[in-house]
């Protein structure tokens, strides 16, 4: 249970519009991730399914059921916030169960409901802690289990790993994932790291400057982007965007991404100087300037050494370059 | 501190104009109290004089107390310091955090005319002030200084706690919202225990101009049974004699209730000064 359903979704903030119309429709159980540029809405996006922001104009539907108007403890949602956000005058027990407390459930149920959130998320040794005597990323599964203990219809999450260091958080997504295939609930993740994006998503939902640019599985992304921005956004590193004239291609630009392209010592389709390298022991990138396209990145699997300033060549798979239009838009 | 940024005579420079501060701010301070426990001959003969066995003399200390009315005089000034501190706070923090927390229209300019009290003194209002409190009946009452003084302490109040109230995560309020907590709870559970040394620095800053007031309960209530302790205090100060014992030990006397509300308040002041300086 828990289907969420927007509908010509707008929000205004006196007159600059900050979302312009959003169609959407999350299946129960399923994990959307709102990704995009700061400033692209997916947070206030986020916020006013949670009820914290006003909807100007547009639906917002929970199992068939307009909102719109409902206090945020009233729709039977959850929220994990970038901060934590624990009251810290409450031990980790109290903050767990406080939703529950006010909503007038038995002590009994909430000792369990928190028991039950606490083993999943083994927090039993830290129940009677308060929020400052623990550590970023206890704090983060403390919140987590907060949410948990509600069982919501829909779990949100703002940007929960961006406080966390690089360790905690790869460890926090994966418990995430696990998460969401035990309990499978509906759940919300906005991020602005496409990583976080492709790994958790069961859909992600690209936005930019308060529009949906494109919804689809992580794969139906990366494999078949619908404009230029999807196609930056989508990959890492970058996808690299040449110039289709200048390739007797018809295109404005063409999109390669850089594991599409190889490296050869001698000559090739493209000719070009490497400008700089980053060895990662697992991949190589090689940044390679040509005159005509500008920067180029390259991305090989292993370790490879090249010189600054060496001349090298590059080729590609025809098959795996995407065509875009002067707006930006896929042709083919 | 580390040795490499330290010299001696850095240190002894700072501590010297530390020194000097502090001996110029503590000396009146200390001339009263040491005059309040001699004589009168001695407090003339050799005003700086510490007290001795020829000269001490608790004669000041006795006419106060036996004045009789003082203990009125410092439960009205109490009274009047306490409930105004209450209201100034409690309102302060409420129109802060409303100020702070809600999107509405004239948000700002409210906010504006709230500071202004700020730069405009209220005695300059005294005449229309009095002439309110005649038309409801309340001079010669402590509700009357209450009230006088809930409003001169709003202004600061109001602006240096939305100052503080915007910096309380928006997480935590909406993490309320969503637990369902209502705004009230939001308000004195969550963000009230976060700004408190805010509310103890506007505690000191406030107390100290109410306690020391002379000019609204001369003109708002003089009579004997709401006279505060500064007003009392000028029954010994007459046209062509004073009685300097007394003057001395009665504000010797009112020297000791502001001290322990500011000690009470002063562990929280620091941490609300230094607030945001370091982190």
């Amino acid at each position: 249970m828990g289907t969420l359903n927007l509908t010509k979704v707008t929000k205004s903030f006196g007159a600059t519009d900050v979302i312009k119309g959003v169609d959407l429709t999350v299946n129960d159980g399923e994990f959307c991730v709102f990704v995009g540029p700061s400033g692209c809405g997916k947070s206030t996006l986020l916020r006013m399914i949670a009820g914290l922001e006003d909807v100007s104009s547009g639906d917002v539907m929970i199992d068939g059921q307009r909102i719109n108007d409902l206090a945020p403890a009233k729709r039977e949602i959850a929220m994990v916030f970038q901060s934590y956000a624990l009251y810290p005058h409450l031990t980790v027990r109290d903050n767990m169960g406080l939703a529950l407390k006010q909503a007038g459930v038995a002590k009994a149920e909430i000792a369990q409901a928190t028991g039950k959130a606490a083993a999943m998320l083994s927090l039993d040794a830290l129940m009677d802690r308060r929020p400052s005597e623990l550590s970023g990323g206890q704090r983060q599964r403390v919140a987590i289990g907060r949410a948990i203990v509600r069982r919501p219809k829909l779990f949100l999450f703002d940007e929960p790993l961006s406080n966390l260091d690089a360790a905690l958080r790869v460890q926090t997504r994966i418990e995430i994932a696990r998460l969401h295939r035990e309990l499978g609930a509906t759940m919300i993740y906005v991020t602005h790291d496409q990583v976080e994006a492709m790994t958790l998503a069961d859909r992600i939902v690209v936005l930019r400057g308060g529009r949906v640019e494109q919804v689809g599985a992580p794969m139906e992304l990366y494999n078949n982007p619908a404009n230029t921005f999807v196609a930056g956004f989508i990959g890492s590193p970058q996808m690299n965007f040449l110039k289709g004239g200048a390739l007797g291609l018809r295109a404005e630009s063409v999109g390669v991404r850089p594991e599409h392209l190889t490296l050869l010592r001698g000559s090739g389709k493209l000719a070009a100087k490497v400008s700089h390298l980053e060895k990662l022991g697992g991949e190589t990138l090689v940044y390679v300037l040509n005159p005509t396209h500008g920067l180029i990145t390259i991305r090989l699997f292993g370790e490879h050494d090249f010189a600054v300033g060496e001349e090298i060549s590059l080729n590609y798979d025809e098959n795996k370059l995407f065509f875009f239009d002067e707006s930006g838009q896929r042709l083919y | 501190m580390s040795q490499a940024r330290q010299s001696i005579a850095r240190t002894f420079g700072a501590h010297a104009i530390l020194i000097t501060y502090t001996v110029i701010a503590l000396f009146p301070v200390f001339v009263t109290v040491i005059n309040s426990l001699k004589s009168r001959k001695a407090i003339f003969a050799d005003p700086l004089a510490l007290p001795g066995p020829a000269t001490f003399d608790l004669v000041g200390y006795q006419t106060v107390l036996k004045q009789g009315d003082f203990f009125q005089y410092f439960l009205n000034s109490m009274t009047v310091t306490v409930a105004s501190l209450f209201f100034v706070l409690m309102f302060g923090a409420m129109a802060a955090f409303a100020l702070s927390e809600y999107r509405f229209r004239g948000n700002m300019l409210m906010g504006l005319y709230l500071a202004l009290g700020i730069m405009i003194p209220i005695r300059l209002g005294t005449v229309a002030i009095l002439q309110m409190m005649v038309a409801s009946g309340l001079v010669n009452t402590l509700t009357a200084l209450i009230l006088v003084y809930t409003a001169q302490g709003l202004p600061l109040a109001v602006f240096i706690l939305s100052e503080f109230m915007r910096n309380v995560s928006a997480d935590l309020k909406n993490a309320g919202r969503i637990d369902g907590l209502n705004e009230y709870t939001i308000f004195f559970r969550l963000v009230l225990p976060l700004v408190r040394p805010a509310m103890a620095t506007v505690a000191v800053f406030s107390l100290i101009p109410i306690w020391n007031d002379l000019w609204f309960p001369l003109i708002l209530a003089p009579s004997e049974a709401t006279k505060t302790i500064t007003l009392g205090s000028q029954v010994f100060i007459g046209q062509f004699v004073t009685n300097w014992n007394a003057v001395l030990a009665a504000l010797s006397l009112a020297i000791v209730p502001v001290l322990v509300l500011y000690l009470i308040f002063s562990r929280q002041l620091i941490r609300g000064i230094t607030a945001g300086a370091v982190k």
